[in-house]
């Protein structure tokens, strides 16, 4: 330690910018990434950065938790001063709920791959979706198997081609509308390629109470990024169709915001802030359920591949409020609570005597 | 079911002629039909026998549905205190038309039977006594209700019983009173059939069974109480805050008794839960919440039997190598696969002990008693925290879903165990320096952990199934992989002097030694005595109640000649395990007794295999 005591840095000066808990963004960086260059699932990262310092975060109150897979990977390449949980292939949904029992204080941020949620984890996926858990869970969505060298996945569309010619032709899972149609409360869906929407789609996660399940297309520059391929970059980049443009005021910067007017409607989000989503070319009214759903369903009809907020309940309970929790998170409860006392035994004793 | 037993003429009559009376030493077998009430009945009985202080143990023997299938109950009293199954059956109450043809056959000569009687089974065997009662006759007064009869109809025997066996019937309503509880009407009802059956009987029969109940005190302060239930106190005294399960039997009463414990004695001053339970989609599931709540810091846990213990070998094998806590009790029942999901077994003891792919090693405890299923749920749960690592309790369906006579439960002395854990505080004690999460500080090979949540900056690590070295990063080095796994066997031979130590029962200069664990020791203590008695072996008995294998163990071995290993499945799997563990020179003295039938095990089994063995090692030398 320096014997000088270092001044605090006037506003204005050189020193890094901060958030408004006084962190910089070097504070929410992870571990350098070890994924292909160019793969669309470390823009997904830089964008959960962003989203997390931006929104003044506390990493360590934050627990990333992902599956198996390239996306799996890359909790450990954001927010190094959070506590990561890389479990096993398809298996997040449940250790996510393990840890949202234990700490109902944390903020859960969880990765997952396509193979990993809509193939081998799609029976806990749905689970979690049902319960609406506290958590955001990000679908890094390339239609193939990047690890095992570009299988494809549940999530490839009807006809789309692999690398060796291989044409799909099962159709693909939608996870939006499992997503929804299950219980959900924040269903989204966007383009790793897409910084605006993705950014603040992220934050209106992050400002969420219960399941956000944003499935971002994010193109595998390896396998899937040809010609023929509907997850490619360029495939991607000429058919997505935002539903609406996506605005985000955070609760914290206390702007009064809290009207709708015919073209954009405001969401009041748990935590007091707002998401502001301008219509574009469709009515779409993102609080109405079947709404959602028949939306998708339409899109599928047409082959389109539609990007913003599909559903959105900021009000319902999640899944710890309904279990009506003490105060104290479990894991942090002590003895006393914990272990009823030696009258508690002597009295159930006396009624199995 | 058993085979007719084909006795010869002489010793069936050396047997029918014994005189004089058989008191608190007999079997009673109740055959009955699948979801017809009998389970309210047969515990009136077992209960009653307990408030005359006799020493008592009743086992369900039922059918994998819900209702039409023939079920057998069976009670032993014994004044001696053995409460393992008896093979032989003295008593046989016949309900079940479709059985009751056969149960008679199986019967022991001298035996006694009441029975329903149209069935007319009196012409059957002229060795057993009859008492045949018009049932449904007598039901018809007392229940009013058409109904309920079917229900009613099976309280009715308890009061014959009570009147042929002197059972005093004023403890059969006091047993009534506390199985209906605040049901009033159906104690009510109940206890008019036990009047009637009573009646019945004291004005028809003429007692010609040698078989009485009478007063004892052994049973002064003891509770009855199923292993799944005490599990469920273990576990909430052991202070559980997350339980996680996926129903299956024989598991799902503990986890369900221990909802409605908690509810009960587990909300905290501002009326709210200082618990969560959650019933997962799977078992998959619910080892996984285990395991993401143990390592944010919860005390959790989960209940399942063999099939669920399948479906979890993938998350043990995480919880194993990134080390975390977690409590899994598996109720043991025969596999494999789907098997016989209603009968007993200890089959899933090389299973649980290296469960998951790659190198890996398991915490296991084996309660006997329901005071071990008790208190061993309280260490289960320490040991988990404090080794970070799964640990099994290895009960099964006899020891969990029968009830059973013990002792008040003991009220934990020693404070709850977390383990090492790092806190704020400690981090920023340690100044600048980061924490490594999987270095071997104490030598003892278990590292330090955080909680997600703690606040400071260098609480954080990474958790990860995939290769890892002391700092919790990636790697891939072949040294960074031997370290770890050396450490953790390092951890795991620690884990020795930590886990409940074996219990020597019998314990003399014979150069003979037996084996055993869980259930299997009451047919254990039994045989010991019979084998002394009857043929004059002494047997030196340890009760083995962990794994890893306490230096104990080995030394029981090392001190005997031989030493057979007493256990309840097909491919003596105990036996295998402590083949593994000890000294090549000590191996050849290990002998195997296996029973796998499905049924609890009994002494007699015990003995007559252990006899056998004996014998041919004589005739050996």
């Amino acid at each position: 330690m320096s014997a000088t005591s270092t001044p605090t840095p006037a506003p204005g000066s050189n020193n890094p910018k901060t958030n408004h808990v006084g962190l910089t963004v070097l504070d929410y960086r992870g571990s350098k990434t070890t994924l292909c260059a160019g793969c669309g699932h470390n823009a997904i990262t830089e964008r959960i950065i962003d989203a997390m310092y931006e929104m003044g975060v506390h990493p360590e109150n934050v627990a990333k938790l992902s599956g198996i897979g390239c996306s799996s990977k890359t909790p450990a390449y954001f927010m190094n001063r959070s506590h990561g949980f890389n479990s096993v292939h398809g298996r997040m949904p449940s250790v996510a709920t393990g840890v949202a029992l234990a700490n109902q204080k944390l903020m859960l941020i969880g990765v997952s791959g396509d193979g990993d949620t809509a193939s081998i984890g799609i029976g806990q996926f749905i689970h979690l979706m049902r319960r609406n858990l506290p958590i955001i869970y990000i679908i890094e969505d390339n239609g193939v198997y990047g690890l095992t060298k570009g299988q494809f996945s549940a999530t490839a569309d009807l006809g789309s081609k692999l690398k060796t010619g291989v044409i799909n032709d099962l159709p693909p899972i939608d996870t939006c509308a499992l997503a929804i149609q299950l219980g959900a409360t924040f269903v989204a869906r966007s383009f790793s390629g897409d910084k605006k929407q993705l950014l603040n789609l992220l934050k209106a996660a992050i400002a969420h109470r219960g399941t956000a399940m944003i499935d971002v297309i994010s193109p595998c520059v390896t396998f899937n990024d040809h010609e023929g391929s509907t997850k490619s970059y360029k495939y991607s980049k000429d058919h997505d169709e935002p539903v609406q443009e996506i605005g985000f005021v955070p609760g914290f910067e206390n702007i009064d915001v809290d009207y709708d007017d015919g073209e954009t409607a405001n969401v009041r989000m748990h935590d007091g802030s707002h998401m502001r989503l301008r219509k574009l070319d469709r009515d779409h009214d993102a609080t109405n359920k079947v709404g959602a759903l028949q939306l998708l369903a339409e899109s599928h009809e047409k082959g389109e591949m539609l990007t913003g907020v599909f559903y959105v309940n900021a009000t319902a309970p999640s899944f710890i409020e309904q279990l009506n929790l003490t105060e104290t998170s479990l894991a942090r409860m002590p003895e006393e609570l914990t272990r009823p006392s030696r009258h508690a035994l002597d009295e159930i004793m006396e009624e199995l005597r | 079911m058993a085979t007719t037993i084909e006795l010869g003429v002489q010793e069936k009559a050396a047997r029918t002629a014994l005189p004089g009376r058989k008191v608190n030493d007999f079997s009673i077998q109740v055959a009955t039909v699948n979801g017809s009430g009998s389970q309210s009945a047969n515990t009136v009985l077992l209960r009653s026998i307990f408030q005359m202080g006799v020493p008592v143990s009743g086992k369900n023997l039922f059918p994998s549905n819900i209702a039409g299938l023939p079920t057998w109950y069976t009670i032993r009293a014994s004044k001696q205190g053995y409460i393992a199954r008896k093979k032989e059956i003295d008593f046989l109450v016949a309900m079940n038309a479709e059985t009751a043809k056969e149960d008679v056959m199986s019967l022991m000569p001298g035996a006694a039977c009441v029975y329903d009687e149209p069935l007319q089974l009196s012409g059957l065997r002229q060795d057993i006594t009859f008492y045949p009662v018009p049932f449904d006759k007598l039901v018809a007064p007392v229940c009013p209700e058409a109904k309920l009869r079917r229900l009613v109809k099976n309280m009715l025997y308890v009061g014959v019983v009570d009147a042929l066996l002197g059972i005093e019937r004023e403890e059969s309503e006091k047993a009534l009173v506390k199985q209906f509880g605040k049901k009033k009407k159906a104690a009510e009802l109940n206890t008019a059939a036990v009047r009637a059956g009573y009646d019945y009987a004291i004005a028809n029969f003429t007692k010609q069974d040698p078989f009485w109940v009478e007063r004892m005190n052994e049973n002064q302060g003891k509770i009855i109480v199923d292993g799944n239930a005490a599990a469920a106190l273990g576990c909430m005294f052991a202070g559980v805050t997350v339980v996680t399960w996926y129903p299956i039997t024989p598991s799902s009463s503990l986890v369900e008794t221990l909802i409605d414990y908690l509810k009960e004695y587990r909300i905290g001053p501002d009326g709210k839960a200082t618990f969560a339970v959650v019933q997962a989609e799977d078992e998959l599931a619910a080892a996984g919440m285990v395991l993401g709540a143990g390592w944010a810091g919860a005390r959790s846990m989960t209940s399942t039997s063999g099939p669920g213990i399948s479906l979890m070998a993938e998350f043990i094998g995480l919880g194993y190598y990134t080390e975390l806590p977690g409590v899994f009790f598996d109720i043991q029942r025969v596999g494999p696969s789907t098997g016989l999901p209603t009968r007993t077994m200890q089959g899933d003891v090389l299973f649980c002990a290296f469960l998951s792919h790659g190198d890996t090693k398991h915490i296991l405890l084996f309660p006997s008693s329901v005071e071990e299923c008790f208190s061993m749920a309280i260490d289960a749960f320490d040991l988990a925290e404090q080794f970070q690592t799964p640990v099994f309790v290895l009960s099964d369906l006899d020891l969990g879903m029968n009830n059973w006579m013990a002792h008040p439960f003991t009220y934990p002395e020693k404070p709850i165990a977390r383990g090492k854990v790092l806190n704020e505080d400690d981090l920023k004690r340690m100044g600048g320096f980061g924490f490594a999460r999987y270095k071997d500080v104490d030598g003892d090979g278990i590292p330090y952990r955080t909680l997600p949540g703690t606040a400071h900056p260098n609480a954080a690590y990474f958790t990860r199934g995939s290769g890892h070295n002391e700092k919790a990063q990636y790697s891939e080095r072949p040294d960074d992989y031997v370290n770890n796994m050396d450490r953790l066997s390092r951890k795991f031979e620690t884990a020795r002097k930590f886990v409940p130590a074996p219990v020597k029962e019998v314990s003399g200069t014979s150069k003979i030694g037996t084996i055993a664990y869980g259930t299997t020791h009451w047919a254990l203590t039994e045989s010991c005595d019979q084998l002394l008695k009857e043929n004059n072996i002494a047997m030196d008995y340890l009760r083995v109640r962990a794994y890893p294998f306490t230096q104990e163990v080995h030394d029981f071995i090392k001190n005997h000649d031989r030493v057979y290993v007493v256990e309840q499945n097909r491919d003596a799997q105990m036996f295998q395990l402590i083949k593994l563990d000890i000294a090549a020179d000590q191996v050849t003295k290990l002998r195997s007794v296996v029973h796998y039938n499905g049924l609890p095990i009994d002494a007699r089994s015990v003995t007559d295999a252990v006899v056998s063995q004996e014998t041919s090692s004589q005739e050996a030398k």
